[in-house]
């Protein structure tokens, strides 16, 4: 399923840190897509590298014990805009 | 081995270990260790992370606690670096696979980082100062307070600087450094100033040095050829050692020359004063033979102190130490020409978009008069110690030189009312570095006891040339036909009013110009101390007659270029050993 980044400033330090902090409490690995892009979900670097502005649409996947519970919580916090308007 | 072109400064040759400073002017320590010794390195690097960490745990806390989470988040957001398992897997992955030290691979890994960020849309490209941020933070654990600058080295090194600042010049530990080369710079940068005024080699405009070089590779910065080299080969090394047992021979020959008066073949004797910039360079001057102090550069006494103003007293005992070692012979002191630099330029609450035209020299004295005149005091209660005088610098009009003999008055007369005693005939001169002063100066003469051509700014402004942009440097030359013509017409009109006449930039120490200058009429001379034998070697060796004649042909040429070849040729004449 895509996500389409809804809050102002994209997927910038601070969302970015939300989004490794949450990914972090699971098991699970986890993957960001961005078209061709593929970045570890747990990395706050590499989701940075990602570049991803307002209106990007981001894919999310997750292989483990809890991945369906990670894509889930994470898309959650996507979707939330993480309390930004 | 690998040779690096640059342009040679400061004259010499030095072999000896380099000392490379990173952007933020620290040595980087050694890059690489022994095979055995990268999981060393990797505990560091775990310790160093822990520690980071809770400092930024601290520090978030007492933000949020101060400022708000707001605020806070980009600890977060930086703890969340410190923890990024990829990042930190590369970091020692690069340990192992390359033997490198934990600091090396951190500050690699992470400018790989923050390169990449600087790609990026604005929000992204900011980042790179949090990259930055936590490089610092983690280095500081690394290196901890040792963090070494360069005033208390051990060993002989040469030290090799994106650019030399002021500030990290008056800081040199001068016992050790033997050498220095730089990236960036031209002719007349401060490097190149330093390096002469210490009679150490330099080589500037390397462009990539620092990169090519690591913390105790040997180097070879020949300062003759303009050349540093880079893990010379041992036969390399021979060849140089040669070299270097020549020249020491060539100097004890000008050695000899140092209870020699500097007076020409037919008879004109010319003065032959040295420029300072530190009190203890004072012995070096008339170690060479100066004979006297004909410009004592002050700012010094700004730039060694990092957070302070330096006191009254600092000033006097300065001054009174030079005073006392030139032992009744001349000493000019300089009042303050700060302004147009980056330690001034650093500290403005708004800095000058074009400082070298801004609030600089004198106009900067008249703004803080406060700091002034302090300066003024000092100067004039060590007078009585000696044979001292005044120089103004940038004066630029009349009415600056007034106002600043007005100011220097009025310090008199306080000094007097405190009962403090203060030659009152202490000469007062300015610097002729501005085309308007040079092209008035028959008005100044009037008005002052000497002239002293600061050729450096003189021929900055008369030719609209930054010395210090490479792209531009070139045309920075002293054999402008313009220059040239100023430079005679204030020698002329010193000669017209009795008023003294020094010249104490650059120019004054590049032997191709003295036959011409001595023509023109000049017979005063302030250089970097290590250059007076050379100068007088030169002058013993020709006549003020065949000056003249070079003087007259140099005025009917175009270009400097034919000036440059034309008197490059008479030199060779005169004093074949000096290429």
């Amino acid at each position: 399923m895509e996500i389409t980044l809804t809050n102002q400033h994209g997927l910038h330090a601070r969302p970015a840190t939300l989004f490794v902090q949450l990914a972090n409490k699971y098991e699970a690995q986890i993957q960001v897509i961005k078209g061709d892009l593929v970045v570890d979900g747990k990395s706050v670097t590499s989701m940075l590298t990602l570049g991803a502005e307002k209106g990007t649409r981001l894919r999310i996947t997750a292989a483990g014990p809890d991945a369906d519970q990670a894509v889930e919580e994470l898309t959650e916090l996507l979707k939330s805009g993480f309390g930004e308007d | 081995m690998e040779i690096k072109k640059g342009v040679g400064v400061s004259p010499g040759v030095v072999i000896c270990q380099a000392v490379v400073l990173d952007a933020e002017e620290y040595r980087i320590p050694e890059r690489h260790v022994g095979p055995n010794q990268a999981d060393g390195e990797i505990d560091r690097l775990e310790k160093a992370l822990a520690a980071s960490r809770e400092e930024l745990i601290d520090l978030r806390d007492s933000t949020s606690s101060k400022l708000g989470t707001e605020t806070a988040a980009i600890f977060d957001f930086h703890l969340a670096m410190l923890v990024d398992e990829l990042l930190l897997k590369k970091i020692r992955a690069k340990i192992k696979a390359e033997n490198t030290t934990a600091e090396f691979a951190v500050a690699t890994i992470l400018r790989e980082y923050a390169r990449d960020f600087l790609q990026m849309p604005e929000f992204w490209a900011d980042r790179v100062k949090d990259v930055y941020d936590i490089e610092k933070r983690i280095l500081r654990r690394l290196i901890g307070e040792s963090r070494e600058g360069l005033s208390n080295l051990t060993e002989d090194v040469v030290v090799l600087a994106h650019d030399l600042t002021p500030s990290q010049t008056a800081g040199l530990d001068r016992k050790h450094i033997l050498g220095l080369a730089t990236d960036a710079g031209g002719r007349t940068s401060h490097t190149a100033i330093v390096a002469r005024a210490l009679g150490i080699p330099a080589v500037v405009g390397l462009n990539d040095v620092t990169v090519s070089v690591d913390a105790g590779d040997t180097v070879i910065v020949d300062g003759n050829r303009g050349i540093v080299i880079i893990s010379p080969e041992e036969s390399t090394i021979d060849e140089y050692q040669k070299h270097l047992r020549r020249q020491i021979e060539f100097a004890r020959e000008l050695d000899q020359l140092r209870d020699l008066p500097a007076v020409t073949m037919d008879g004109h004797e010319v003065t032959l004063l040295g420029n300072i910039e530190f009190p203890d360079e004072a012995t070096n001057v008339i170690a060479k033979g100066g004979q006297g102090i004909g410009l004592y550069r002050t700012e010094f006494l700004y730039l060694g102190t990092e957070n302070s103003e330096p006191t009254e007293e600092d000033h006097y005992r300065a001054y009174s130490k030079v005073i006392e070692i030139m032992e009744g012979r001349p000493v000019v002191i300089r009042t303050l020409d700060l302004g147009a630099d980056k330690y001034t330029q650093a500290r403005a609450a708004v800095p000058e978009r074009n400082p070298f035209l801004g609030l600089r020299s004198i106009r900067f004295c008249f703004h803080h008069l406060q700091l002034f005149k302090t300066q003024l005091r000092a100067i004039l209660r060590a007078s009585l110690k000696g044979n001292v005088s005044i120089l103004f610098p940038l004066v630029t009009t009349l009415m600056e030189l007034r106002q600043a003999k007005m100011i220097m008055r009025d310090v008199m007369e306080d000094l007097e009312e405190e009962g403090i005693d203060v030659r009152s005939d202490v000469p007062v001169g300015m610097m002729v570095e501005v085309p308007s002063a040079a092209l008035q100066c028959d008005k100044f003469a009037q008005e002052v006891d000497y002239f002293s051509i600061g050729t450096n700014d003189l021929i900055q402004y008369t030719l609209a040339v930054d010395r210090t942009n490479e792209r531009v440097a070139p045309l920075f030359t002293p054999a402008n036909p313009a220059v040239l013509r100023l430079i005679k017409g204030v020698i002329r009109s010193g000669q017209r009013h009795d008023v003294g006449v020094t010249l104490c930039g650059e120019m004054g120490s590049d032997l191709e110009y003295i036959l011409l200058l001595l023509g023109m009429g000049l017979r005063t001379l302030s250089v970097a101390p290590p250059a007076i034998p050379e100068l007088k070697k030169v002058i013993r060796s020709v006549t003020i007659e065949r000056a003249k004649k070079v003087s007259k042909k140099v005025s009917t040429f175009d270009s400097d270029k034919q000036i440059v070849s034309f008197l490059r040729n008479q030199l060779r004449q005169v004093l074949p050993e000096a290429y």
